[in-house]
């Protein structure tokens, strides 16, 4: 009798270590259109309306959570906010001084609203799922193919370019951050806007960003913030981000001036306290995206 | 081993449902320290721990194949690693029959510390081409606090959910006999005086 129930118990274990490594071969062999994708993305599918349902239920909880972590952080932030508070003052004096050299180049060069998105399809969505590993920089938003929404699109927060779209379902789509390893945007930074690539500098670490294929001879310093590039009239392939997305700001630069050149960059969202986000379902504007 | 009745199955597969709906929906929007808890581990341990090694081991593979279907991410690897940590706690209950209100936490511990490592192996056979940063191994070990002092309470939570399905503890059937009847000392003592 024992030893019946250990070999059943053995057979088992075997029989489901055997199904994990089947399961595990065949989805990373396949295609992104796969038996096992497609039956990935159904069950999402049916999930999605409980898991936003959820979410919802729990934003209370959740936001009670939040408070309390704020108000600890908040304390620590303290000084440093004086310091920030006196090195604004003095900003500011300036500031008022290239105020009226500002009015008069932006009304030379027409800017329409501070980054010129007002006509790329914005889509606002609320942040109902956040991958629970470091491995994967993954989020979902409840908005989805119903709502105009298609994979490659770029996705912001309040702060900045937060990532672009990888899965897109009827009622919800999931984005890939620019924390994730799978990421790269290419972008520039510096007063001459130097060409280079941002991706994650480590896996799993949401605050650091590295930007590599500069020039060796690129001007960039730290504190320098690094946007996305867009499409030049000379490139064969458009890019999917437009110009000018605010990512980051430079922290350090490793290798200055060598091949090897690494500039760190922290980037301008908190990617681990995601709320609200928009999709833009019409990068290029106007006509062009649809 | 306990035998897995219609009610036993019916109760751990709302336990595993509602553990990673919890765990997407509002245990990983929410960074203590940096990091998140994972609950999967400490389900998984508990169910292990409560059951025995083979419904340990069902049960970790399937809560580890729902979260890899919830997550987009490479189906398998949660299965597999969930599936190892469930039949080993499960096997510590066959064969150690560990006793003491302790126990759940230094297991949850293992639990979490043997997930975040065979998920982070199988990451790098699966080919993660980014190196391990510092700021990687501060979450794995935020993550193993965390989930040590929710270990606790996520056992007690899922025994209560599964006592109506269990069969009797023996340990507390003894205990008891051994109060209420003839093995006290006590009863025994009343019996000789008169």
């Amino acid at each position: 009798m024992y030893d019946k129930t250990v070999r059943r118990r053995r057979a088992v274990l075997g029989l489901l270590v055997a199904c994990s490594l089947i399961l595990l071969t065949a989805y990373f062999g396949e295609t992104g259109s796969g038996a096992l994708h497609g039956v990935q993305r159904g069950t999402s599918e049916v999930l999605n309306p409980i898991q936003e349902g959820a979410s919802r239920a729990l934003k209370p909880i959740r936001d009670l959570f939040g408070w309390f972590g704020d108000t600890i952080a908040a304390k620590g932030q303290v000084e440093e906010l004086r310091r920030e508070r006196d090195r604004l003052r003095s900003e500011v004096l300036t500031s008022e001084v290239r105020k009226a050299d500002y009015a008069r180049l932006a009304s030379m060069v027409e800017l329409d609203g501070a980054l010129g998105l007002q006509d790329k399809g914005l889509k606002t969505g609320r942040v109902i799922f956040q991958s629970p590993t470091v491995w994967y920089a993954t989020v979902r938003v409840d908005k989805g193919s119903d709502d105009g929404v298609r994979v490659g699109h770029p996705v912001i927060n309040e702060e900045a370019l937060i990532g672009r779209v990888t899965e897109v379902f009827g009622g919800a789509a999931q984005v890939t951050l620019i924390t994730d390893t799978t990421m790269k945007v290419p972008a520039r930074a510096g007063p001459r806007g130097e060409f280079g690539i941002v991706e994650p500098s480590s896996a799993g670490n949401p605050n650091d960003l590295v930007m590599t294929f500069t020039n060796p001879g690129a001007r960039i310093s730290t504190g320098d913030r690094v946007v996305t590039r867009g499409t030049e009239p000379d490139d064969r392939n458009e890019s999917l981000y437009p110009v000018g997305l605010p990512i980051g700001r430079v922290t350090r630069i490793e290798n200055e001036g060598t091949d090897t050149q690494e500039i760190h960059l922290r980037p301008f969202a908190d990617m681990r306290s995601l709320d609200f986000v928009q999709i833009l379902t019409n990068p290029r504007g106007g006509d062009g995206g649809r | 081993m306990i035998a897995t009745t219609p009610q036993l199955l019916a109760r751990l597969a709302a336990v595993g449902l509602l553990g990673v709906v919890v765990q997407t929906a509002f245990i990983s929007q929410l960074p203590i320290a940096g990091a998140n808890a994972d609950l999967s581990p400490l389900l998984v341990m508990a169910i292990g721990l409560l059951c025995g090694s083979l419904t340990g081991g069902c049960f970790g593979f399937g809560v580890g194949l729902l979260a890899d279907v919830v997550s987009l991410q490479t189906l398998g690897v949660s299965s597999l690693v969930l599936l190892g940590v469930g039949y080993g706690a499960g096997r510590l209950r066959e064969a150690r029959d560990p006793e003491g209100t302790l126990v759940p936490i230094a297991v949850g511990a293992a639990a979490t510390l043997a997930f975040g490592i065979g998920f982070a192996l199988l990451q790098f056979l699966l080919g993660v081409d980014a190196p391990v940063s510092w700021a990687l191994l501060r979450q794995l070990l935020a993550t193993l606090v965390i989930n040590t002092l929710l270990a606790l309470p996520v056992y007690a939570l899922v025994r209560r959910c599964l006592q109506p399905a269990l069969p009797e503890d023996p340990r507390r059937r003894r205990r008891r006999a051994y109060t209420t009847g003839g093995l006290s000392p006590l009863s025994r003592g009343m019996e000789i005086r008169r």
